[in-house]
């Protein structure tokens, strides 16, 4: 059983510093990390391969640095991962971003058939939540989106079946294999590492592959290839305040019990 | 001399685009390189960049900072059709057993705005199992045509049936502009479409315009937290698709009676063919509480440090017909489910109104209420961002204020339905 989880380095949000004057982000001192969500995706395929068995591959596109967030996936008990860098694959909009993904795993998939595809329900830079259905229709193969839970897989059946978060509660959907699963962080619970995966994860040299060995149409990616731009960046219109209510507290409540008591049906 | 590029370049290619000299290129790492031979430290890249990664030589000649970092683009403008007719802004109608979800009316509020600006009309596509009386309504919205597939195999959501449908459909008509809601349904959906009909799709959009001279959707979104905004066009591909957030647009006002076409069309998706089956689905009872539908939110923040502090603005709440929210700062502190925050990461609201106690006024928490049509800010500090949003703002704590403010609405609201239910009787009289 052969499970592959796309995963996508990203500046650590928490850290990404706000320059008050100019609005704009200072990210040179965020660290750059696992996208949260893809963590948990590698957590649920690891889940997966110690309950029915496996192997869990983790394909980033990316620059050279992505091979960190490779070398924490096999702390948290990947066995092998791919980087997908190449000069022409940067600037890459959603629609490029899963042609060059789904290409990689053409090519992985031509060495190595492939069960269960997993993804993060976003990732928290881009936000889109679009790569993943985008990886499931060029590869021709069902969906499922937000997904709490996996109650079971059964490889020999080949479907899978999962909980998806939906408004009032969750669906139960059983599908077939193979499909692309985007995770909540919900799904589980991340584990340490143990000592013996922290070792050869340190020393791990993922395989990098470029355009051609992925064998990919360079018109249909990077800034050219993508169908949409970025036209311009603005600041979000600066608030100025309202009206600042004075007086005792008393007269405070009833000013504002005044103002606001017609629109209380 | 060259422009000079830090760290922070996050590869987003603006400053490419507008170059016109053609000196900067993405490079092995995905962040800008610069040519400098062909760099004339023209500093437009300066003023385009989201991350303020650019700078010129101190030496270099500045331009003038202007106030809206506009970027030109230098590609040949496409061809579009001028005379604009028929109904080329399609919104993807969202149902779920056959109750339409509020977004889909707010789309339609808006893409009648943008349908004027073109000069054409409004579509929007119904998919589902015997929902053609939901045709009517639709028209009342404000939708000129509405192109219906009703088919078992829509009875419920599933992806892969969906955007077949829709695809189908746009590849039959056309639409210049194709919205859907960015709703668990929206997204998975968009996604799917925009891939196979091989077109751009900008993510959660906030804000939609037209630019008049190309007749192009601007679509711009919050990126980065909600720190920047940035608006996407889709130049070359049609239609041009946008998933936008809920409660942001408005609806319009039913019109009673009003008419459109409607056009049913048939599509055969075998059941067989689908991947995926929903074996059931689960009605949560804890997560019954509806934020995104609330008409009056009591949100409290870090600043309220207790249970019981969270017991007067239930208090509050139950006075004013409302339901308790809370800031990521209060879930932190453990005071509310993680269901109840209200943010970037959590629900966005837009009630009539938003009551924020003991809330700072992080940009994260913000982008999930902004839209709320009063917001009343109570905060010991005076100064905080909070304060700025605010429509009504008071400085005063919480533990104090709160009390006060549940015995003024009681008492208020009390007098209210004595007078009502007084021109009741007066009325009775009357007619007696
Ligand atoms: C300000 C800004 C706004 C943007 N807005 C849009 C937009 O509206 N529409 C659009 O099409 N593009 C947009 N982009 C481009 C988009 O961010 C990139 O295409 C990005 O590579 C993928 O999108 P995402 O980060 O939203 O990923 P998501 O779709 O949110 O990612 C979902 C999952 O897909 C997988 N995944 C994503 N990227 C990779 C990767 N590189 N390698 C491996 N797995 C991956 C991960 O499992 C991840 O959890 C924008 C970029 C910027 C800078
Ligand atoms: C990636 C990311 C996503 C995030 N998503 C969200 C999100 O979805 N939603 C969200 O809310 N946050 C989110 N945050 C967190 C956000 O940045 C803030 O940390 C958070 O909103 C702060 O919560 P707060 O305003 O309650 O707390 P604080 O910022 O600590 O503010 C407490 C306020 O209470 C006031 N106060 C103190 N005592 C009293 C009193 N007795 N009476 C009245 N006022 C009092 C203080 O003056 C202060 O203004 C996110 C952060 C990141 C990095």
């Amino acid at each position: 059983m052969h499970i592959v989880v796309c995963i996508k380095q990203v500046p650590d949000a928490a850290q990404v510093k706000i320059d008050p004057k100019t609005n704009t982000l200072d990210r040179s001192s965020a660290p750059a990390i696992l996208n949260p969500y893809d963590a948990h995706a590698v957590q649920e395929a690891v889940n997966i391969k110690r309950l029915y068995g496996g192997r869990v591959t983790v394909l980033t596109m990316g620059p050279p640095q992505a091979k960190d967030i490779i070398r924490k996936s096999l702390e948290l008990g990947a066995d092998a991962g791919i980087l997908l860098s190449d000069r022409a694959f940067a600037g890459s909009d959603t629609w490029a971003t899963s042609y060059i993904l789904s290409q990689g795993l053409s090519e992985l998939r031509a060495r190595e058939p492939i069960d269960l595809i997993l993804c993060g329900k976003q990732a928290i830079d881009g936000d889109t939540a679009q790569v993943g259905p985008g990886i499931a229709r060029r590869l021709n193969i069902g969906q499922l989106t937000y997904i709490q839970k996996v109650e079971s897989v059964d490889f020999v059946e080949r479907s899978i079946i999962v909980h998806r978060r939906v408004d009032q509660g969750y669906e139960v959907i059983q599908a077939k294999l193979p499909c692309v699963v985007t995770v909540e962080k919900e799904i589980n619970e991340l584990q340490y590492s143990s000592l013996p995966e922290m070792m050869r994860a340190a020393q791990y040299q993922p395989l990098v592959w470029g355009v051609n060995d992925i064998h990919a149409e360079v018109n249909n990616m990077g800034l050219n290839g993508s169908p949409t731009t970025v036209r311009k960046i603005f600041s979000p219109p600066e608030r100025t305040g309202g009206e600042r209510l004075t007086g005792s507290i008393d007269d405070m409540a009833n000013q504002l019990v005044n103002v606001l008591l017609e629109k209380i049906s | 001399m060259t422009v000079m590029i830090n760290r922070s370049c996050i590869g987003c290619g603006a400053c490419v685009q507008t170059c016109p000299e053609g000196a900067l290129s993405l490079g092995p790492e995905g962040n800008a390189v610069v040519d400098p031979s062909k760099c004339t430290d023209c500093g437009k890249c300066v003023s385009v960049c989201p991350v303020a990664a650019m700078s010129l030589p101190p030496n270099a000649v500045q331009l003038e900072q202007p106030s809206e970092q506009v970027l030109e683009i230098s590609e040949p403008v496409v061809v579009v059709e001028t005379e604009q007719s028929g109904d080329k802004v399609w919104v993807f109608v969202e149902q779920t057993q056959t109750v339409i979800a509020p977004v889909t009316l707010e789309l339609i509020g808006e893409a009648t705005r943008l349908a004027k600006k073109l000069n054409t009309q409004v579509g929007v596509v119904l998919l589902g199992d015997q929902v053609e009386f939901l045709a009517q309504p639709l028209f009342e919205q404000g939708a000129d045509k509405v192109y219906l597939i009703d088919h078992g195999v829509f009875n419920q959501y599933r992806t892969e049936a969906y955007f077949q449908a829709v695809c189908y459909l746009v590849r039959k008509y056309f639409p210049e502009i194709l919205l859907m809601g960015a709703t668990t349904m929206g997204r998975d959906l968009a996604g799917a479409v925009a891939t196979d009909l091989g077109t751009g799709l900008t993510a959660d959009c906030t804000q939609l315009d037209i630019d008049l001279d190309k007749k192009i959707l601007l679509a711009s979104r919050p990126a980065f937290g909600g720190n920047i905004m940035a608006t996407i066009l889709c130049e070359r591909h049609r239609p041009q698709m946008a998933s936008v957030r809920p409660k942001v647009m408005k609806a319009l006002d039913p019109m009673v009676g009003r008419n459109g076409m409607l056009i049913r069309e048939f599509i055969d998706i075998p059941e067989s063919s689908i991947p995926k089956q929903i074996l059931r689905v689960v009605h949560d009872q804890l997560d019954q509480i509806n934020l995104a539908e609330a008409k009056i939110i009591v949100s409290g923040g870090r600043g309220i440090k207790d249970a019981a502090g969270f017991q007067l603005l239930q208090d509050l709440a139950d006075v004013v017909g409302g339901v308790v929210g809370g800031s990521r700062g209060a879930v932190e502190s453990g005071c509310i489910e993680a269901k109840r925050q209200v943010g970037q990461t959590g629900q966005t609201v837009g009630p009539t109104i938003y009551f924020a106690v003991g809330i700072s006024g992080a940009i994260q928490h913000i982008v999930g209420m902004m839209h709320s049509e009063t917001i009343v800010a109570i905060n010991t500090n005076p100064d905080c961002e909070m304060m700025k949003m605010a429509n009504y703002s008071m400085v005063g704590d919480a533990y104090a204020v709160i009390p006060k403010l549940i015995d003024a609405f009681r008492a208020a609201l009390a007098s209210r339905q004595t007078n009502d239910s007084g021109a009741v009787c007066s009325i009775v009289q009357e007619a007696f």
